[in-house]
């Protein structure tokens, strides 16, 4: 990170003798200070999760209670360490934590820190589709909106905005299977992908768990791309459910931002040197709208991975959505725990590169 | 040769929900090659319709009939505007006329540099590389004298000073060379040395490039520096058309006579502070000031481990009973600062700053309280100063049930009606709502608001600068009155001398934050020390060509000397 603060784009590139006073440092100051922002942002989540968890008493308990007899809890309590003052092991979890160990789960006596990578993985690449039919879906549709404002076409797509985010992530999963697995028969019904797929990216020297680079791998390696296919047919119903959600939102963002800049003295500038409609809206609304917008779809990435625990659960699809319904079931604490800690810090980390972004395309931020 | 642009009988009106509006009204007027015409008028009279018409820039719910013809600069080619399609209207904006805007830092895209925006204008018309463009986008910065333009084409607009953004927009509007620019209010945002700077620039424009300008203004002072003939617009008709000169040496119709008085003149308010100053009794001078600053400091904090930013450095002032001072400076100068710490609205940081026997410095709110029915406050702007949620009586009254003095809006209507008689307005206004009044309406009002309490003390902020010409003279007028009548003291807090002058007893000028010079009217206007208030006062156009011409080779002497 330290590579930022000291890229030339730091160094202070503000002419000597300039009459107005200066509005930031230089970029690097300002990336500097988001980073370590990350670090208190990132405590402060960690230790909610941990209290929040413990109101509720120790999670050998929780989990096994009633199921066990007393002496034998009190036992496993003892051996797990759960017995000892709460502080104490507040502290050996936040130390654990910065070690990269999140505790073992009760439920499967698995390491939190294997499932959360192998299970992470999906919720990510999930994620990325969802976020990816977002963009594609939301952000054109919201500048035709704009540029169309109060006419037919913008009322069809306000309708359409308000449906992808009226309707929730499992209704619309169903009615995408209904269609498409079911009465169409083009597209698989669950899943990540088939078994046989599945088996083939195992047999991989380094398999990443992302199955769609896997996937590229084993057509690279074998010339084999039904794997790759197969992949990205599992990947369209369940991207698309998410993606949508999140696409209605930015649509309806991008057309408000949008129009409000549609209305701004540098567009009526613009338009008195001859520049093209398009290019009014393409260009000079687009860009400067983007920036509030930028931000709340840093915002919406928290948005997003809670409606990937629905959409994994409604398409079967095993992330970390998935299994946080099954330890919650199991009333695995101590998985929870790790999991949410886990999604806390993606929400945060994501959060700095959405001012990375906002960075590059204000230049009011970055000299 | 032809004109460039030949109006003939053109019309104008908007389709609303409540029918149709006529905005401009059998409005003909002709534009000769390298002349600069000058369209005044109040807002809502029709000019910067008439200025957009000619671009072709009117929203969509306009219609328009008469002709507007507009002539490529070599007279090559002619077309109507009102009948062009959208394609046609694009080849000609920028190539054959262009815009100048008012506000310049809302007139640039701030995530653009400036070199791409003036490429982005060549690259509209025609054949040019990104490399031609781009030589060309340096070459015109260049000309309108921004330095180094080589770097700075690589600029983003909050990179530039706002005098500097103005300039870069008139490079924009220049680079292909139209015969006609339309510069609507292009000084109105700009501090008055600045604006001297960018009219200097417009003549050169005329004189260099040949380039025809129509210049829409309020402002007689500029119009009197650059115009060559003038056009006054009033309800959508132009009322007069005549030479410069001969407009203001002799007006001939009812409206431009009374614009023109309207015009505050330096030095008209010094016979006035003299009959005040003689008025005052015996030993007035020796009463107890109602504000003394004493090297007051005040700085805004920086963010995160940044040095802040001192706005007032170290001034030293009083504002005795019943008196008048004047506060004037640019933006940036530290004057609203300075008004909004007295009101104690602003933490004073450093010195002390007493207001009514009170120590600001580190004040607290709970014991400030009890003073603060002893000071009024006017706002620049009477349009966000009032919520819009209550009528005008429920605003005026609300100093009165903050204070205790009336127990709801309603037990305060008596007293809400005799304020609004004060400020000349009439008592049914207090049944409306604030987008219901016009803006010098409101600022009445604002001023009723500010007089609920009777304070011994006003602050007002620029209370002017957003109303017409016409309106701020019995704005000031009336608040010249009340000031006599309830003989509180005041800051008057103004960009411009000229109304300073009309009010004040005595005037301080800030500039970047420290106090340059202070005395009576007389003293500071008629014999200015410091060179800085010799350049404001000389940089402040008057409403008269053959004096302003005199007044421009004086302000170049001094820029030389300086």
């Amino acid at each position: 990170m330290t590579t930022v603060a000291t890229s030339p784009a730091a160094k202070d590139s503000r002419p000597a003798g300039r009459k107005s006073k200066p509005s930031g440092g230089g970029i690097g100051r300002y990336l500097l200070i988001r980073f370590l922002l990350i670090f208190p942002t990132i405590f402060i989540l960690v230790s909610m999760v941990f209290w929040l968890m413990r109101t509720t008493g120790d999670p050998i308990t929780a989990a096994l209670g009633g199921r066990l007899g007393p002496e034998q809890l009190a036992e496993r309590i003892h051996a797990a360490g759960y017995d000892r003052p709460i502080l104490v092991q507040y502290f050996e979890y936040l130390g654990q934590i910065f070690t990269g160990n999140f505790g073992t789960t009760i439920s499967t006596n698995r390491p939190v820190s294997e499932v959360l990578m192998t299970y992470g993985v999906a919720t990510a690449e999930l994620a990325f589709y969802g976020l990816l039919v977002a963009f594609i879906v939301g952000i054109p549709l919201g500048m035709v909106a704009a540029y169309w404002r109060d006419k037919g076409q913008d009322a069809l797509l306000r309708v359409f905005a308000i449906l992808c985010y009226a309707t929730p992530v499992f209704f619309s999963g169903l009615l995408f299977k209904l269609v498409f697995a079911v009465w169409l028969d083009v597209l698989p019904v669950a899943g990540r992908a088939t078994t046989g797929s599945e088996l083939e990216m195992q047999l991989l020297p380094n398999p990443t768990g992302l199955y769609t680079i896997d996937a590229i791998q084993v057509a690279a390696q074998t010339g084999n791309t039904e794997v790759l296919a197969d992949v990205l047919q599992h990947a369209v119903l369940p991207s698309l459910a998410l993606g949508l959600l999140t696409a209605g939102v930015f649509l309806r963002l991008v057309r408000t931002n949008v129009i409000g800049t549609l209305g701004t003295d540098y567009v009526d500038a613009a338009r008195s040197r001859g520049v093209s409609e398009f290019r009014l809206v393409s260009k000079h609304a687009y860009r400067p709208a983007l920036i509030p917008i930028i931000t709340v779809i840093g915002l919406q990435i928290a948005l997003l991975l809670g409606g990937a625990v629905l959409t994994e659960t409604t398409f079967e699809w095993k992330g970390l959505g998935f299994v946080l319904i099954e330890f919650i079931k199991a009333r695995d604490y101590v998985a929870v725990q790790g999991i949410v800690a886990l999604l806390a810090v993606i929400v945060a980390l994501s959060n700095f590169i959405v001012d990375i972004i906002a960075a590059i395309i204000d230049p009011r931020v970055r000299y | 040769m032809s004109n460039v642009l030949t109006i003939t009988n053109l019309g104008i009106s908007f389709a609303t929900d409540a029918g149709a509006v006529k905005a401009v009204d059998d409005v003909s007027l002709t534009v000769a090659p390298g002349e600069v015409l000058a369209i005044v008028g109040e807002s809502g009279s029709g000019k910067t319709v008439t200025a957009k018409t000619i671009l072709g820039l009117l929203p969509e719910t306009a219609t328009m009939n008469g002709a507007v013809l507009l002539s490529s600069k070599d007279g090559s080619s002619q077309s109507n505007i009102v009948s062009l399609s959208k394609q046609q209207l694009r080849q000609v904006r920028g190539k054959d006329v262009s815009m100048v805007f008012q506000e310049p830092s809302t007139a640039l895209n701030p995530v653009y540099t400036v070199g791409w925006q003036i490429a982005e204008g060549i690259r509209a018309h025609g054949e040019f590389s990104k490399k031609e463009a781009r030589a060309k986008a340096i070459e015109i910065l260049g000309r309108v004298g921004i330095p180094d333009p080589e770097t700075r084409v690589n600029y983003y607009p909050h990179q530039f000073s706002g005098g500097q953004k103005q300039r870069v927009i008139i490079a924009m509007a220049l680079v292909l060379d139209p015969g006609l620019i339309v510069a609507d209010e292009p000084t109105t945002a700009l501090d008055v040395t600045v604006q001297a700077e960018i009219l200097d620039l417009l003549r050169r424009v005329r004189d260099e490039f040949g380039t025809a300008i129509v210049l829409i203004t309020h402002n007689m002072g500029v119009v009197a520096d650059l115009a060559d003939r003038v056009a006054v617009m009033y309800e959508g008709k132009v009322v007069e058309e005549a030479p410069a000169q001969q407009l203001f040496s002799s007006p001939q119709h009812e409206y431009t006579k009374k614009l023109l008085a309207a015009v505050p003149h330096v030095g008209q308010g010094i016979v006035r502070a003299a009959a005040r100053a003689e008025a005052r009794a015996p030993g007035w001078t020796d009463q107890a000031p109602v504000v003394v600053a004493q090297d007051l400091r005040i700085e805004y904090p920086g963010r995160l481990g940044r040095p802040g930013f001192v706005a007032v450095d170290g001034i030293s002032f009083s504002i005795r009973p019943g008196e008048v001072l004047g506060l004037v400076g640019e933006s940036g100068s530290g004057k609203t600062t300075t008004g909004r710490a007295i009101a104690g609205l602003t933490r004073v940081t450093g010195g002390s700053l007493k207001v009514l026997g009170h120590e600001m410095h580190g004040f607290k709110e709970r014991e400030f309280k009890k003073f603060r029915s002893d000071i009024g406050f006017v706002f620049q702007d009477p349009a966000s100063s009032f919520n819009p949620l209550l009528t005008i009586a429920e605003c005026v009254a609300e100093p009165l049930v903050v204070h205790g003095r009336a127990s709801n809006p309603g037990a305060a209507r008596a007293r809400v009606n005799e304020l609004l008689e004060a400020v000349q307005l009439p008592r049914a206004y207090g049944d409306r709502y604030p987008h219901e009044l016009s803006g010098g309406q409101r600022q009445r009002a604002s001023l009723a608001r500010s007089l609920a309490l009777e304070p011994s003390l006003l602050i007002a902020d620029e209370p002017t600068s957003a109303l017409d010409v016409s309106v701020q003279a019995r704005v000031l007028e009336l608040f010249a009155e009340l000031q006599r009548e309830f003989g509180f003291a005041a800051l008057f807090i103004s960009h411009d001398l000229a109304v300073v002058d009309i009010l004040a007893d005595r005037i301080a000028v800030l500039y970047k934050g420290k106090l340059v010079e202070e005395g009576t009217g007389a003293e500071v206007l008629g014999a200015p020390k410091d060179p800085y208030t010799q350049r404001l006062l000389a940089s402040l156009p008057v409403p008269d060509p053959a004096e302003q011409a005199l007044r421009r080779e004086g302000l170049r002497k001094l820029r030389a000397a300086g």
